[in-house]
């Protein structure tokens, strides 16, 4: 098996007293999508920020392509061809649409097929494309964050709960531009609370429980497997088509 | 119909940074029709613009890195100083009866204090705050400290006493419109207060690193997390505010025409004051707070001097209960 | 017994037990101890600090709430009793009611102003307590009818207080039974029992909820603590023992001005006695006043000889002008929020910095 895109082995970190990630193993293979499943409050967020360099690694490594990453300020490691869509969306709320995209695109130049591309799966972006991003709507916010991260090539993209807040004939869109990414060799890896759209595009899962992975595997092999969805997740796949 | 009206109350609210100068303006024509309206609202809007100066670096370094540096009234004091030494020196050119030769000593102040109080910025930033850069607590206390230190070095340089400094002559005296005096300095306060404000909107507007700057105002991790070094942009933007800080002080030395160590801490309050109401890390709000505190201080100056003082308080209070996060909050919605 | 004197905050290291006892012994044998009129003035002015010093200790050491007003509650506990004896006239009535008055506006204001911080983040509150000191402080300039304006209020203490009283003929160990021992021991106990009163409040369970709150609040209002309740609570008893020991400065002074008790200087002295000493220690209040009322009373002194020695080289000369003491206060208080951020009393209970 190849090597993985990124790495974590033995990771914690520590929010103050809290004793957040215990010791994260994590694989992530290059040009497929890795879901991070779990319950809530087992660390999947915290392992995504500590990956960007948000939150520093109270120990353990984290290493991209090959390169240790644990230790290295955020925009260096963003560098290095990541893209990060936090769960809050992080969009510049005083800047319009256009300048949200216009500043993800680190080139410095909107590349016009690829703005086409992305107005084709999120239309809302194009008409409101002057507008201040503070003021559309929820699942607007969460188009324009994803678009952000796709608009120019990356090698990996950081999704940390996408389908938060969108219509289901979007969260279609979505799986539709994560699968095209796949395509381009992009690799993904996706926090998703919606085991649905897991399900539609999610190749590897790892699944999270108490700050650690207690389970890695393909995906097929979990949608197979209804008693292993139950004790892992205490849910079904099944039931969230 | 009581939706309708919702909505068009949101969006007056919504929008007030951009109606309230003018609407405070029409208040006091109101109030004080003629020619003392005329007198206060330049002496308003010169005093504004000269805050505008002090208080902008402060409001994007605070907005942008969360650096809260207690020692800012130092950049002022220094530049109001250099201000003195440069007219002192220049007096020839000063006391010229020549526009040219007046501006000039002007300008020479204006560069002058912008390279000292940016220097003591640049030491500001690497020596003392740099290593409580996370720690709020501590910044506040060893920026109030710095203050304390600064404000005693100035009269070691300068002397202990207050040191006066003379308007160059041709911009001594005012215009006479009919029966109106306009001061011929506070006219120029203006004009160099908004050509600093319109080439500092059109920085942030129109650059990229502008957009970096409002966009890392609204959401610094972002940015970062986007690749955007902010921390290496951020002692460029203190060096710069600082140096902003020194030209306010400039101005504001000519302003009052007597200068004592103190004149950069009196000018703080007024600072906090703008940045607060202004929303932190907006130009175009700390650029309207400061025209709501010159105005707000001469009107009241004027139709209630025992309250005058008191006033720039209550307009605080007053626009934090209706905007809690100022008239332009930084993240815009 | 000494654990219910000390409210149970121990000491934990020999030198500064050793340092506080000597602190106490020195106040309460100053009149007889060190002569003259001055070393009387600095050692009432050091129990009236380490009283205000202590009840800002509760404020930002132990509730974490960075405050600039609380000169202001200083001030008004002077100016209540200045008034009320300049109005009423100088007997203990007047004392009564007018401390009672200042601590009743300091407490409402600094109740009102708790308020506030509901809708702000904490430098915003700080931004605004400045604000609101500067208030205050015009406002004592400006109601000069009442509060003096710029010159301030001299006033006459009760008949006991007055330096002419004689307790009785005679002197004891050298030193007359006048107003002014008297008034002086009057602070100390008063000073002495505001003092116990703090530690009280810091070591009770209260003041643990505090303290939790200071480390982090979301925690403690996830723990089911109303956390602008303690915040307020904590903020109006720190603002009524600050304006307690205005009380007993102006008794001292028989003088309140806005320099003596309103200005800004007041505050910055707190402040750097709370990091000099040690903050959330309530100790560190104690060392903090000793060590920075006696700077300003004798490093000038020093510097003045410095400066003269000096005056061949004129920027030197000038820097060492005992005008210019501030400065290198200021710069020690730097220095020791870098190399020292525990104060006195943190160094000495590590054993290290």
């Amino acid at each position: 098996m190849a090597d993985p895109l990124l790495a974590l082995d033995g990771v914690h970190t520590h929010l103050g007293r809290y004793h957040i990630l215990q010791g994260v193993d994590l694989r992530v293979p290059e040009g497929q999508v890795t879901m991070l499943l779990g319950r809530n409050g087992v660390g999947k967020s915290t392992t995504l920020r500590t990956i960007m360099g948000l939150w520093r690694a109270s120990q353990g490594q984290v290493r991209f392509d090959g390169l240790a990453i644990t230790a290295r300020p955020t925009p260096d490691i963003a560098r290095l061809g990541i893209a990060y869509v936090p769960e809050d969306m992080g969009i510049f709320g005083n800047l319009s649409v256009r300048e949200n995209m216009v500043l993800a695109a680190r080139s410095g130049e909107l590349d016009d097929g690829r703005l086409r591309w992305v107005f084709g799966l999120f239309p809302a972006l194009q008409q409101f494309w002057l507008k201040t991003s503070g003021t559309l709507s929820g699942g607007q916010k969460q188009m324009l964050a994803i678009a952000r991260a796709i608009i120019e090539p990356r090698r990996l993209i950081v999704v940390d709960e996408p389908s938060k807040g969108l219509a289901p004939a979007i969260v279609d869109h979505l799986a539709e531009a994560f699968r095209e990414l796949k395509t381009a060799r992009t690799t993904l890896l996706v926090v998703e609370q919606n085991l649905g759209l897991a399900k539609a595009i999610g190749d590897t899962v790892a699944v999270m429980a108490d700050g650690r992975v207690i389970h890695t595997g393909s995906m097929a092999d979990l949608a197979a497997d209804e008693r292993l969805q139950t004790r892992l997740l205490g849910l079904s796949l099944e039931s969230h088509t | 119909m009581n939706e309708r009206r919702r909505i068009l109350l949101r969006r007056l609210s919504d929008s007030a940074g951009y109606w309230i100068v003018p609407a405070v303006m029409l208040a006091g024509l109101a109030l004080m029709p003629g020619t003392p309206w005329v007198t206060l609202t330049v002496a308003g809007v010169a005093m504004g613009v000269i805050v505008f100066m002090a208080a902008a670096g402060m409001s994007l370094v605070f907005g942008l890195m969360d650096v809260l540096n207690f020692a800012h009234g130092a950049f002022i004091t220094f530049g109001a100083f250099v201000a003195a030494s440069v007219f002192a020196a220049l007096g020839a050119w000063a006391r010229a009866d020549a526009l040219p030769l007046n501006l000039a000593v002007v300008a020479a102040a204006l560069v002058a204090a912008s390279i000292v109080a940016g220097a003591v910025g640049w030491f500001c930033e690497r020596v003392i705050i740099r290593p409580v850069y996370r720690a709020h607590l501590k910044q506040i206390l060893v920026t109030i400290g710095a203050l304390i230190v600064a404000e005693q070095i100035v009269p070691v340089i300068w002397g202990g006493v207050p040191v006066a400094v003379p308007r160059p002559e041709t911009l001594k005296g005012a215009f006479l419109l009919g029966d109106v005096a306009i001061e011929k300095y506070r006219v120029l306060c203006i004009a160099v207060g908004l050509v600093i404000y319109a080439a500092m909107y059109a920085a942030l507007a129109r650059t990229r690193i502008g957009m970096v700057i409002r966009a890392g105002v609204a959401n610094r991790e972002m940015v970062q997390a986007m690749g955007y070094r902010i921390d290496a942009l951020f002692v460029g933007l203190f060096v710069a505010g600082s140096a902003l800080a020194g030209f306010g002080g400039v101005m504001w030395a000519a302003y009052n025409e007597l200068i004592t160590a103190s004149i950069g801490n009196q000018m703080m309050i007024l600072v906090f004051i703008v940045i607060i109401i202004g929303g932190l890390g907006s130009i175009p709000g700390t650029f309207t707070g400061a025209l709501l505190v010159g105005l707000t201080t001469n009107y009241v100056g004027y139709l209630l001097p025992k309250l005058a003082l008191g006033s720039t308080l209550l307009l605080m209070v007053l626009v934090l209960l209706w905007k809690p996060r100022g008239l332009f909050p930084a993240s815009g919605g | 017994m000494l654990d219910w004197l000390l409210s149970g905050e121990r000491v934990r290291s020999r030198v500064l037990a050793l340092l506080l006892l000597a602190v106490l012994a020195g106040l309460i044998l100053a009149p007889f101890v060190f002569t003259g009129t001055r070393s009387l003035a600095v050692a009432a002015r050091i129990a009236v600090f380490i009283v205000l010093a202590a009840s800002y200790d509760l404020l930002l050491g132990y509730t974490g709430i960075v405050s600039f007003a609380h000169a202001v509650f200083f001030g008004m506990g002077a100016y209540g009793v200045a008034i009320a004896l300049k109005n009423i006239g100088p007997g203990w009535a007047a004392v009564f009611i007018g401390g009672a008055a200042g601590i009743g506006c300091a407490v409402v204001v600094s109740f009102l102003v708790g308020l506030l911080s509901l809708r702000v983040r904490d430098i915003f509150f700080a931004m605004i307590t400045l604000a609101v000191a500067s208030f205050f402080l015009i406002l004592a300039s400006q109601l000069n009818t009442l509060t003096g304006g710029e010159d301030g209020l001299t006033f006459r203490v009760p008949e006991w207080l007055s330096p002419a009283f004689r307790l009785a003929e005679g002197r004891v160990l050298g030193v007359a039974l006048d107003g002014k021992l008297i008034t002086y021991y009057l602070i100390l106990a008063a000073a002495l029992a505001l003092f116990w009163v703090l530690m009280r409040v810091v070591n009770s369970p209260f003041g643990r909820v505090l303290q939790a709150i200071r480390e982090n609040d979301f925690r403690a209002e996830a723990l089911g603590y109303r956390v602008v309740v303690y915040r307020s609570i904590a903020s109006c008893i720190s603002a009524g023992t600050a304006a307690a020991s205005g009380i007993l400065m102006a008794l001292w002074l028989r003088y309140t001005g806005p320099d003596a008790v309103l200005s800004f200087d007041i505050m910055i002295d707190v402040l750097l006695m709370l990091v000099i000493g040690g903050m959330g220690t309530m100790y560190g209040a104690v060392l903090g006043a000793v060590v920075l009322v006696m700077a300003q009373s004798y490093l000038q002194d020093v510097m003045r000889m410095a400066s003269e020695a000096t005056a061949a080289v004129p920027l030197l000369s000038a820097a060492l002008h005992p005008d210019r003491w501030l400065l290198w206060l200021g710069a020690g208080f730097v220095l020791s929020v870098y190399l020292f951020p525990n104060g006195i009393v943190g160094t000495l209970r590590r054993g290290r910095p």
